[in-house]
């Protein structure tokens, strides 16, 4: 009976707190739909605009990424998800009944982490291959994609793995912070908000500072090209994945000696 | 058995628990009181490593709450707040209370039965009333069938028929011989499941000790005499060191000198007795001047002399 065995009925009691609550099968299901739900709206309104584009823009077009741009807005229904996660268990005192029954903190927080991660990625993952099937379907009469193509594939996975890092950011924000409300604006604020401030900064600060900001690196997972400098894919990952991992990190330590 | 050495809680300049040795003994019912705001929620939390001491320490079965592997075995909680996701269902709460420590599936319908919550299983502890709530906590801290129980105001707020059955609960507890520490600051609720007691105010000890005991030792405790020469009686009395309250109806209330020494001080100098009885305190009064001498203790003394209006308002809240 080691600490392993610990974990492990912890892993079990945080799978059966994420299902047993219903508003966390809401968002899982929102998340989904929103992604591919924009993917098949944006890929119609282009394949009716599209004999009315000029050549350049044509060529430009890139359907992969393009397919994907659902996650800009999804990624606030899981990241948000992540945040309820921890914050529901302040907010009602639950808790005091987990670290009752758990005294080891870092052991409850990594069964919490872990269990999330996996539901989020295999939620992001079905958004992002769906959003991606669809659109190209939608955009087959034009200019589509298949998953064969050179980077699709690693651009699919990418944005499902995307979902579920906001996701965790989200729920290490929610360690840190405790409060719904603190959490879910200092997300929005870092994923939304503060890309389109740095873009303010003169040039070239902002191109600098922007792309480690995490939403722009954890995007240059998923955009084979873009208009803006931004990192490569497995640079993007790793810095997309820091700012995640150091949310949980930062938690952790916070948890470890603050009162519950 | 549960200890405390030394155990203090301070936030800032305030200090919740000061000092607190106490320990709990083993196959009873312990009722630890104190005013609201005197340090027992703390303490209890401190107990359960939820909250970290300033200094001191506490420990269950002489070890740390913290290096209990898979404490709900060993120590089932009942906390004052509410510590249900009002989402869940009262069998949803159960059910990963016990997967996080390997208890069955088959345990969360007992306790679930145990505590009369079985037809309501499957609803949102949400929409629970406030003895429905606190019952859902009681199968909780159940679940890991424990020989000891941390319970934190556990009639609080109850209705009547609440109250009966948590009472009847506590004594059923502790007929099962499991070592319980139940905090109320409802004295009459402790004379009627606690063993023991243990009272604290502004954070410090202040007695602790079997019920009897705490009892004998107020000085609400005296023996009534009546005699129709009650003022030479009294006199008498006073000379041998007794203190003397008198009351309306020309009875003397003794305090300090023992019941047989009052009837041979009578007989010795022929005086004729009416009533010679002990008086023992109920509960409540031991408890209400333990709390009122705190209530003088926390005067500030640079303050201008303390009315009796203000040295009973207990000063700890």
């Amino acid at each position: 009976m080691g600490p392993i065995t610990v974990l492990w009925a912890n892993i079990r009691a945080e799978w059966v707190k994420l299902r047993s609550v219903r508003s966390t099968l809401w968002a899982l299901a929102i998340t989904i739909a929103i992604t591919v739900a924009l993917s098949a709206l944006f890929a119609s309104t282009r394949v009716s605009r599209w004999d009315r584009m000029s050549l350049a823009e044509q060529v430009r077009f890139e359907p992969i990424g393009f397919s994907l741009n659902g996650i800009f807005l999804s990624q606030l229904a899981i990241g948000v998800l992540g945040v309820l996660v921890m914050t529901s268990e302040f907010a009602t005192g639950q808790i005091r009944a987990t670290f009752a029954a758990t005294p080891s903190r870092g052991t409850v927080l990594l069964a919490k982490i872990g269990v999330f991660a996996v539901v989020g990625l295999v939620i992001g993952e079905i958004s992002s291959f769906t959003a991606f099937f669809v659109g190209q379907a939608i955009l087959s009469s034009k200019h589509s994609a298949s998953i064969s193509d050179p980077g699709a594939l690693r651009s699919v996975l990418g944005g499902g793995l995307y979902l579920a890092g906001i996701g965790v950011f989200g729920l290490g924000l929610g360690v840190i912070l405790r409060r719904t409300a603190g959490a879910i604006a200092v997300l929005v604020a870092s994923v939304m908000i503060l890309p389109q401030l740095v873009e303010l900064l003169p040039s070239p600060w902002n191109d600098d500072i922007s792309k480690y900001l995490p939403s722009p690196a954890g995007q240059a997972m998923f955009h084979i090209t873009s208009n803006r400098p931004s990192l490569s894919a497995g640079v993007g990952l790793l810095v997309f994945l820091a700012y995640a991992v150091g949310a949980c990190l930062i938690g952790w330590l916070l948890l470890r000696t603050r009162d519950a | 058995m549960i200890e405390t050495t030394e155990l203090t809680k301070r936030y800032g300049d305030k200090v919740a628990v000061d000092h607190l040795t106490m320990s709990v003994p083993s196959g009873q019912v312990t009722g630890f009181l104190g005013p609201n705001g005197a340090g027992k929620s703390t303490t209890m939390r401190m107990i359960l490593d939820l909250d970290a001491p300033s200094s001191g320490s506490a420990k269950v079965n002489g070890r740390r709450y913290r290096d209990i592997r898979f404490p709900l075995h060993e120590v089932g909680s009942l906390l004052e707040a509410k510590s249900i996701h009002p989402a869940r269902s009262a069998r949803g709460h159960l059910q990963w209370l016990a997967d996080s420590n390997r208890i069955s599936r088959k345990r969360v319908d007992e306790v679930l039965e145990l505590v009369g919550l079985s037809a309501v299983a499957k609803k949102r502890a949400g929409g629970f009333s406030l003895g429905m709530g606190q019952r859902l906590g009681i199968a909780a801290a159940m679940l890991g069938d424990p020989q000891t129980l941390l319970l934190d105001e556990p009639v609080n707020g109850l209705d009547p028929e609440g109250i009966v059955w948590v009472r009847s609960f506590l004594r059923s507890l502790a007929s099962e011989g499991r070592t319980v520490l139940v905090s109320s600051h409802l004295m009459s609720e402790m004379a009627l499941t606690a063993d023991y007691l243990i009272v604290i105010g502004a954070g410090r000890l202040i007695s602790q000790g079997s019920v009897n005991d705490v009892v004998a030792n107020s000085s609400s405790s005296h023996v009534l005499v009546r005699s129709p020469d009650g003022t030479r009686l009294a006199n008498l009395l006073t000379a041998n060191g007794a203190e003397i309250t008198n009351d309306v109806d020309n009875a003397l209330r003794v305090r300090k000198v023992d019941i047989t020494r009052i009837g041979q001080l009578a007989a010795d100098n022929a005086i004729v007795l009416h009533e010679l009885s002990p008086q023992a305190a109920s509960l409540e009064q031991a408890f209400m001047e333990l709390t009122h001498d705190l209530g003088e203790y926390q005067t500030d003394p640079i303050a201008s002399p303390p009315s009796p209006s203000t040295s009973t308002d207990g000063g700890a809240n």
